[in-house]
């Protein structure tokens, strides 16, 4: 159960007043606890524009520069927060360009709540100007939407869209406001959702399944963690490192788990999936128990199917049951929440150690340190690698740093070889891989959590595609850090031509422009390096910066990340170079 | 077998909401799936819709695609039914010129024979209902044809099953 803020409360159960749809809106917005939210206005979303500006001592709206970005910084601010997102836009284009950043959260399960201006009723279905039907499109890539053509509405579905978007497995939620809801006067009266009928957001737990997973967890002798964001999501942190530590069980975790167990603990042995760690993909394939908690076996994970731990057992703690059986056949399912499984869970499982397994982790893990590490954190080549980028902040920021990163390359080094020592740090577009998303995420993490060191890692082509937001990190001074890895490449993509096409560089080589005066531009500090003896000392003037602060770091154009699962291989077969 | 294609009825039970309809031919639509037959009706309880869908896939798919389904927030409970599970029906039309039922013995007997019913009958022409089985109406189409039909139309497969489902049962347990 949530507490509510002495604010909140008063816009809760409050005598009914009459006010317009629009005031409505803010003042639900108010009621759910929201502090900020992103958007950008336009014709059909006005009259709540009008009310933001009446509300603006208790509400803040950040415009950002693109509604693509809009809903990308709320996604920043719930992954960081875990509270639900808020971005807002106008009819038309500005609800399609929000679409990008919904169908990331869908893939994510970020909590965000959008909500978009429509043209007025009347004008439904006849080409008005800036009408699109947004909820036809949005509907693959919502958890829930509606749209609404009365003022009345207004109150009880927007208490169910953040009901909806924050509960069980958590997702996006668009609401679609027609101008004529919004003008229309009503007597308004808030009421937070506490259920809705045909949903149940957390599946009851079995406890005869908790007895059958401690059960074969007991008895293995080479039992492996796969944990996921279910664990972030489902504030399981605690109680997963308890059965960690009691149990002396390896475990490894996907690119969205990434930080829910500190990157130095000592049972923590890295990344799964195609540039994950070398030892826990290797010995997916010689595990005999694989416990997966809160993870979707996503094909980037698990690489070929038919060829994924078939000599484990699998047990699977889950709260969404669509998930179960999916992609990966179960031997025993645990429905419901993570943190409740897992305290249910924890009392049946014996002390245990598995020494000899986890030197097997070990002694591969010296393989790939020779082989990869060794070269990504300390080269000897002239380049700078993204890698030791990475090892400075690491060494800057004492692991206590969020990373936001974008897709591609820098993203796979990000989550390689940042230290996490808190959770919620690694913010990063895992199912979606939308290169842009960086930038304006880290808008809404800093924002979020403004005690925190927030540092963006993009690429130099992610950079590009929602750069503009240079203008409201400026405009709201947002003190983020922002690191541009430059290899003037899109790098990814420029590896899998090397790797599977022949070196065929079809349309991946950048002529970029001058980062840093575009930079200074925005009237940012802005600063770069090309020489590995400028890098330590950059990247402590950025850390040491109170000030938002852009680094350029060119690094070596036609570096690999490895190791790698080529695509369709199986996890074993994973690649070194 | 799970990976046999079989033939399936899926009951939904929903809210009765504008755009649900969307929300789950997208799923179907998604993962290439062709829908047989598609109905949407009320249901035994007030205000609760149902959906009734006809798809051939093997059990292992059927399963994931009930699981997808009822993750959709209105959707109260969805099934999946083989043949043996459910009584069912589809329904058909036929519009033929009038002249043949008078002109055309074997219409009449056809007629009788098949427990198709005449709707209306007028100058120019006459329609003609029949419920049943696929392959019953399937017979009465291939017997009718051989005199022309003007028009006909054939409705989905609705269908009840022979087990309880319980949906009241769940919806009450909300309300407490």
């Amino acid at each position: 159960m949530e507490t509510l803020t002495a604010k909140q409360k008063q816009y809760i159960e409050q005598p009914k007043e009459r006010i317009t749809g629009s005031e409505a809106i803010v003042r639900c917005l108010l009621a759910e606890g929201v502090e900020v939210l992103y958007g950008y206005p336009g014709g059909a979303i006005m009259p709540v524009y009008d009310e933001l500006y009446k509300y603006e001592g208790e509400i803040n709206h950040v415009l950002t520069r693109h509604e693509q970005c809009a809903a990308h910084a709320a996604q920043g601010y719930a992954r960081i927060s875990g509270k639900v997102g808020v971005a807002m836009a106008t009819s038309g284009p500005g609800a399609t360009n929000l679409i990008t950043g919904i169908a990331d959260a869908q893939i994510d399960s970020t909590p965000m709540v959008c909500i978009t201006g429509q043209v007025p009723s009347h004008l439904l279905g006849s080409d008005a100007f800036q009408e699109t039907d947004i909820v036809g499109i949005s509907t693959p890539v919502t958890k829930w939407n509606h749209q609404v053509t009365k003022a009345s509405q207004i109150p009880e579905i927007i208490a169910r869209a953040f009901y909806i978007a924050r509960s069980g497995r958590p997702g996006p939620v668009l609401i679609d406001i027609t101008k004529d809801a919004q003008f229309e006067e009503f007597d308004f009266e808030y009421k937070k959702c506490m259920g809705v009928r045909s949903y149940v957001p957390v599946p009851k737990t079995d406890e005869a399944a908790i007895s059958a997973a401690a059960q074969i967890i007991n008895s293995a002798k080479k039992p492996m963690i796969v944990w996921g964001q279910g664990v972030i999501l489902g504030k399981a942190e605690e109680e997963l490192k308890a059965v960690i530590e009691k149990t002396g069980i390896p475990a490894a975790w996907t690119i969205l788990g990434a930080s829910a167990i500190p990157t130095s603990h000592a049972l923590n042995i890295g990344m799964v999936g195609m540039h994950g760690n070398y030892a826990p993909n290797v010995l997916t394939n010689e595990c005999d128990v694989l416990i997966a908690i809160g993870m979707r076996f996503d094909d980037r994970v698990t690489g070929k199917l038919d060829e994924y731990a078939t000599q484990a057992k699998i047990v699977h703690f889950e709260i969404d049951p669509s998930e179960i059986d999916k992609n990966i056949k179960t031997d025993v399912a645990v429905l419901g929440d993570a943190r409740d499984s897992l305290s249910k869970l924890l009392p049946l499982l014996n002390s245990n150690s598995h020494p000899d397994w986890l030197q097997k982790f070990k002694d591969l893990y010296d393989i790939e340190f020779e082989k990869v590490i060794k070269n990504d954190l300390h080269p000897t080549t002239e380049g700078l690698t993204m890698g030791e980028v990475l090892k400075e902040i690491n060494i800057q920021t004492k692991g206590e740093a969020a990373i936001v990163s974008d897709v591609g390359q820098h993203q796979m080094i990000a989550c390689r070889y940042a230290d996490f020592n808190v959770s919620k740090s690694n913010i990063t577009s895992g199912g979606l891989g939308t290169m842009g998303f960086a930038l304006p995420a880290a808008i809404g993490a800093k924002m979020a959590a403004p005690d925190r060191e927030v540092v963006a890692i993009i690429g130099d082509g992610g950079y590009q595609m929602t750069i503009q937001e240079l203008g409201t990190i400026f405009q709201n001074k947002v003190p983020v850090k922002i690191v541009v890895l430059n290899n003037e490449f899109l790098g990814m993509v420029r590896q899998w031509q090397q790797l599977f096409f022949d070196k065929r560089y079809a349309s991946t080589e950048m002529v970029n422009p001058n980062f840093v005066a575009i930079a200074k531009g925005y009237y940012l500090e802005a600063q770069k390096v090309t020489k590995r003896e400028d890098l330590a000392s950059a990247v402590k003037e950025m850390i040491d910066s109170n000030e938002p602060y852009f680094l350029e770091v060119c690094v070596e154009k036609e570096n690999n990340v490895f190791p790698m699962v080529p695509s369709g291989a199986s996890v074993s077969d994973i690649r070194l170079e | 077998m799970e990976t046999e294609q079989q033939l399936y009825t899926i009951s939904i039970y929903t809210e009765n909401n504008i755009g649900l309809l969307n929300r789950i031919s997208a799923i179907f639509q998604r993962r290439h799936i062709n829908i047989e037959s598609l109905n949407t009706s009320a249901s035994e309880i007030e205000g609760v819709s149902r959906f009734t869908i006809l798809v051939s896939m093997p059990e292992a798919q059927i399963k994931k695609i009930i699981g997808q389904i009822e993750k959709q927030v209105e959707v109260v409970k969805a099934y999946y039914h083989t043949e043996e599970d459910t009584i069912y029906q589809e329904s058909c039309l036929f519009k033929i010129k009038s002249d043949l039922l008078f002109e055309e013995r074997q219409i009449q007997n056809i007629i009788k024979e098949s427990n198709a019913r005449i709707v209306t009958v007028n100058k120019v022409f006459f329609v003609l209902e029949k419920s049943g089985r696929r392959s019953e109406i399937e017979l009465l189409h291939r017997e009718l044809s051989v005199f022309g039909i003007m028009q006909f139309v054939r409705s989905a497969r609705i269908a009840v099953t022979k087990d309880e489902l319980k949906i009241t049962e769940m919806l009450n347990a909300f309300k407490n």
